[in-house]
Order: C-alpha cells, then structure tokens, then sequence
C-alpha cells in the first residue's frame, strides 16, 4: 500500500508544480507590480516619498476613522443580534433554526447594488411623504454624514452569512445545553451563563465573525458610494483619477494590514480564521 | 424573494408564540429555557425585517410603479420590467450574464487544479499559507484589487510599460481585462469551496480503484469526479452569482465603459443617462435578484447532495 501511494504520488508531482508556480505568478505579481507601480516613479527613479504623503492626504485621515467608526458600530450591532439568538437556537428554540438559516441566507440572494437600491428607495420616502411627521427627524438622523446610521444598518445585513458560518462553526464544537446547564446548577443567571460559561469557549468564532465583518466594512464601496458617503474604500477610488499612485499605494497597504490582522487573530484565536472551509 | 421575507418573518413569529403557549404544559425547567430561546431570536427577525425586508419590499413595489411623465401620475405596470429587458439594458444584462458564466468556468478549473495541489501536498504551511490567502482574496477584493491590476496592466501599469502589451492590442478596460481581475477573488473562492470535498475523497477509494487495475486517469473519470460533481457543480453556481454581482472591481477599473448590470443599476440611479430612471433601476435590481435567487436554488440542493456522499 506504501508503494502504490508513493508512486501514485510521485506521478502527480511534476503537474502540482507546474499548478502551483502559474498560481504563484498570478497571485503575486499583481501585487509585486503594484509595490514597484508606487515607488519606482518614471523619469524619477525609485523614491518612497507615495507612503509619507499617505498620512497627510487630504481626507484620508477622516475616511479611514468613518470606516473603522463603521466597523466597530457594524460588529456589535451584528454580535448583539446574532449571539444570542445562536445559543438559544442551541438550547430550546430548535425548530426556529431553519428560519433563521434562510433569513440569514437571504442578504446572499440580494446582490449588494440591487439592495442600495431599495435603500435609496427608502430614504426617498423621508423627503415626499413623510417631511411633517416626526418620522422625518429619523430619516435625517441616519443619513447625517459624520456617522451614517444607515450604513450600519446596511452593513450589519450584509455581515449576517458570514458572521452565521462562523458562529455556527464554533458553536458545532461545543456543548451549548450542558455548559448553560452547570453554569446555572452553579446559581448563576442566564445572561451570567452565556458571559461567563458559553462566549469563553466562541472566542475563536467570536473573533473570526468580527473579522469577517472588520474586511467587509472597511472593503466596502458600492452601498457606501451609492448612497454618497466617503468612507475609505469611496475615497480610494475617488483619489484614484488624480493620484494614481497615492491610490494603489494604499490599497496595497490596505490589503497586507488585513492580511496581518487575519495572521495575528488566527495566532490570538488559537485557530485558522477562514470560515468557508468549515462549510459542509 | 422579497415577498419571502416577510412571509419567513412571519410564521416565525406566530411559530414562537405557539412554542410559548404550549410550554406549560412541560416541566417548567424547559419551559423557560423555551420562552428565553424565543425572546432570543426575536430581535434578529425584527431588525432583518426592518432593515432588509423593508428595502426589499420598496425595490420590488419601485420596479412595479410607472410614473407617467406628463401628469406625475403613478400607476402599478410591468413597463419598468420590459424596459430593462430591452435595448442596453438587455445588452447589459447579457454581457454580465456572459462575463461571469466565463470568469467562473475558468475559475472552477484553476480554483480545483490549486486546491488538488494544495490538499496533496505534504508541507503544512503551504496549506495554511494558501488557505488564509484565500480567505482574504475572496472576501476582501473589490476596490485594492482594481487599483493592483490598473497599475499591473493598465495603461501605464508596470507590466504593461515594461512589455509594451499597448502596441499588441491589449486593453485591461475590457471584457478579457475584468475576467483576469475577477479570477483574483473567483480562484479563492473555489479553492475555501472545494478544498472539503477533495478533502473528504478517501484513500481507500483511489487504492481500491487502483487495486482492481484503474490508472489514475480512469480512478479520476470514474470515481473522483463523479463523486465531486455536486461540489463541482455548486462551485460554478456560487462563482458565478459571486461574479454577477461584483460591482466595486468593475466600477473602479473600467468606470461605465463596459455593459454591465450593476454598473447600468448604478448609473440609473444617479440618474447619469437620463432623469427618472430610478424604477427601471429598481426593475433591474428585481432582475438581478430572480438570477442571483435562481442560483442559490440550484445551489443549495447540490450542496446537500455533496455533504451527503463527503461527511
């Protein structure tokens, strides 16, 4: 048996080479180009003067901070929401576990430019129906520029697939009624179980959702620029026609600050945050 | 699909308070844990129906409503929906339709070559080292990935400049430009999809397959892959929605030069090409919606078939 999955082996090898240097190439030298594109400049030679300036950048500062204000909004909306209902679909309310699968599922259905586009709807029912109720205030409040509530809103539904995968993963490999169980043969209280019994043993899950919705947020663009408002990934793009180099510079850095943040939450977390893996 | 969302909401609801009525009826330890569970949820559903099934519901009565232009009048038609399925929108629609079918073609195949590559492979630390790239890759696309390629292959990127691919014709503001940007996150998104799958092929299958004088070509057509052609299959399905519905990569590279669904879903609501084609926007997004439903209908059921044979 040894030989003939050594030799099974020894024939595919020549091949899985060849895959993996194409992928090589392909992977890494959009990203190599896209560093040489920022520092060596034509006519100037190679200068690093692009990532100095990024601090400095007309905007960047105020976009970067909306965006994190965003993400940080996004995820404890989205935990809030999703923690709680999770366990208890763990402990009693099994049959509503369905409903909540597709309900979470749903967002995927609806591309993220067809749902602006029912939210912009909305909003416009602020202006023509609504501008002597009350109601209006609302449609202001959300839509108010320094931190636009209805992002959040937005954002939160998008972040529902993934932040379900993750927290049913790490729910998959724990015993959800038992350590409520003891917890509150031990006296304590439900909210007092879920704290101190069940969310300990989710915090792989609890980070990688958090992640997951941290990537989404700060990647998003297309609600964000439909509806107008300039968060980072809006402001990236808006910079791109006049600085171009300014531009990649920071989605370069963009993409390997995620990559490091995915690293070091993996190294904390204890566990490989890449979600859809765990989907069967 | 939007009508759904209500109608799920709603049978929760009344299902909840069933649960709850019915609860004395047990031993009042589980008949806490019951109600508890039901309040639970309930916050989820509400907000779901307030922030999706409210937008939801205003896109599907926005693609019904045709406002006459000369009174302001507004009526229910379907004038709206035979207008996005005509002229450039049609050829939008199309050219999206045809963009993705080929960009998630090319990445089921490459997305299963690396993935094959990867799982047989002895060194733990390319696994992890692609897996988590992957993770990244096919989440975290959109915008730094436009601006990584323009300044690869755009007009003054660096390879372009370097291999003068102006002169031979060749354009990244294109139809072959955007399928090369969208196999950067497609290709990912196959491997995180289909890595299980080849993960759960047995040994004692391709050892049986060889013990009874199968080469390796004959264990891959007659057991591997039809063992995989769910997940397969539900691949495609899923990379293709994922590429329907890309906007963000496509609106940085090319702007509106190219017909596309979203970017024509876009520009009508900023009311770019003309005024008051804010509902054939919304018809669209409808459209959109029945594509992006029907492949989720395929996909699930395959995806059920798959961790049928692999669990």
């Amino acid at each position: 048996m040894a030989r003939l999955t050594s030799r099974g082996i020894g024939k595919v090898r020549p091949g899985r080479g060849v895959v993996l240097l194409c992928a090589a190439v392909y992977f890494l030298l959009p990203l190599a180009a896209s560093v040489i594109f920022t520092v060596d400049i034509p006519g100037q030679g190679v200068n690093f003067d692009v990532y100095e300036q990024i601090l400095g950048a007309e905007g960047f500062v105020a976009s970067l901070l909306l965006s994190l204000e965003l993400a940080a909004a996004t995820i404890a909306l989205v935990l809030l929401l999703m923690v709680p209902a999770m366990v208890a679909l763990r402990l009693g309310a099994r049959r509503l576990r369905p409903v909540v699968e597709i309900v979470c599922s749903l967002p995927l259905v609806v591309p993220p430019i067809a749902f602006v586009a029912g939210i912009a709807t909305v909003l416009t029912w602020g202006p023509e129906y609504l501008s002597t109720t009350p109601l209006f205030q609302t449609f202001v409040a959300v839509q108010n520029p320094d931190f636009p509530v209805v992002l959040v809103l937005a954002y939160t539904v998008m972040a529902l697939p993934f932040v379900y995968r993750a927290l049913d993963a790490g729910l998959r490999s724990i015993d959800v009624p038992t350590l409520v169980e003891a917890a509150r043969n031990c006296g304590a209280g439900w909210a007092q179980a879920l704290v101190r019994a069940v969310l300990p043993n989710l915090r792989g899950a609890l980070l990688n959702a958090s992640f997951l919705t941290l990537a989404l947020v700060l990647g998003e663009f297309t609600v964000a620029q439909i509806l107008k408002f300039r968060p980072f990934a809006v402001w990236i793009v808006g910079i791109g026609g006049s600085q171009a180099q300014m531009s990649v510079a920071v989605s370069v850095l963009s993409l390997f600050v995620t990559w490091l943040l995915l690293l070091a939450i993996a190294a904390f977390g204890g566990r490989t945050p890449s979600p859809t893996t765990t989907e069967k | 699909m939007t009508t759904q969302t209500d109608a799920t909401v709603a049978p929760a609801a009344s299902a909840n308070t069933g649960t709850d009525a019915a609860a004395p009826a047990v031993p009042s330890g589980r008949r806490r844990r019951r109600v508890g569970g039901g309040f639970a949820v309930v916050p989820l559903l509400a907000f779901v129906a307030l922030a999706f099934g409210i937008p939801a519901l205003a896109m599907l009565n926005g693609a019904f409503t045709v406002k006459d232009p000369a009174t302001g009048a507004t009526s229910y038609g379907v004038a709206n929906v035979t207008a996005s399925m005509q002229g450039a929108y049609l050829t939008a629609l199309i050219g999206s339709v045809k963009l993705s079918a080929f960009s998630a073609a090319i990445g089921v195949v490459s997305g299963l070559l690396l993935a094959q590559a990867v799982v047989t492979s002895r060194s733990r630390m390319l696994r992890e080292a692609v897996l988590t790239a992957s993770g990244v890759l096919a989440n975290f696309g959109g915008v730094p990935l436009a601006f990584a390629f323009v300044a690869t292959l755009g007009n003054s990127g660096f390879l372009t400049r370097r291999l003068d691919l102006t002169d031979k014709g060749w354009s990244l503001y294109g139809f072959s430009g955007l399928t090369l940007a969208y196999l950067y996150f497609l290709i990912p998104l196959m491997v995180l999809t289909i890595t299980p799958a080849l993960e759960g092929l047995r040994t004692q299958w391709r050892e049986a397959a060889r013990n009874n004088g199968a080469t390796n070509a004959q264990y891959w057509r007659h057991v591997a892959l039809p063992v995989l052609a769910p997940s397969l299959l539900g691949g495609f399905v899923l990379l293709f929605g994922s590429a329907f519905a890309a906007y963000a990569t496509a609106a940085a590279m090319v702007g509106s030069s190219i017909p596309l669904v979203t970017l024509q879903i876009a520009d009508a609501l900023a009311g770019n090409v003309l005024v008051g084609q804010e509902n054939v926007a919304l018809a669209l997004s409808l459209d959109m919606v029945l594509v992006a439903g029907l492949v989720m209908a395929v996909y699930l059921p395959l995806q059920r078939r798959s961790a049928r044979w692999l669990a």
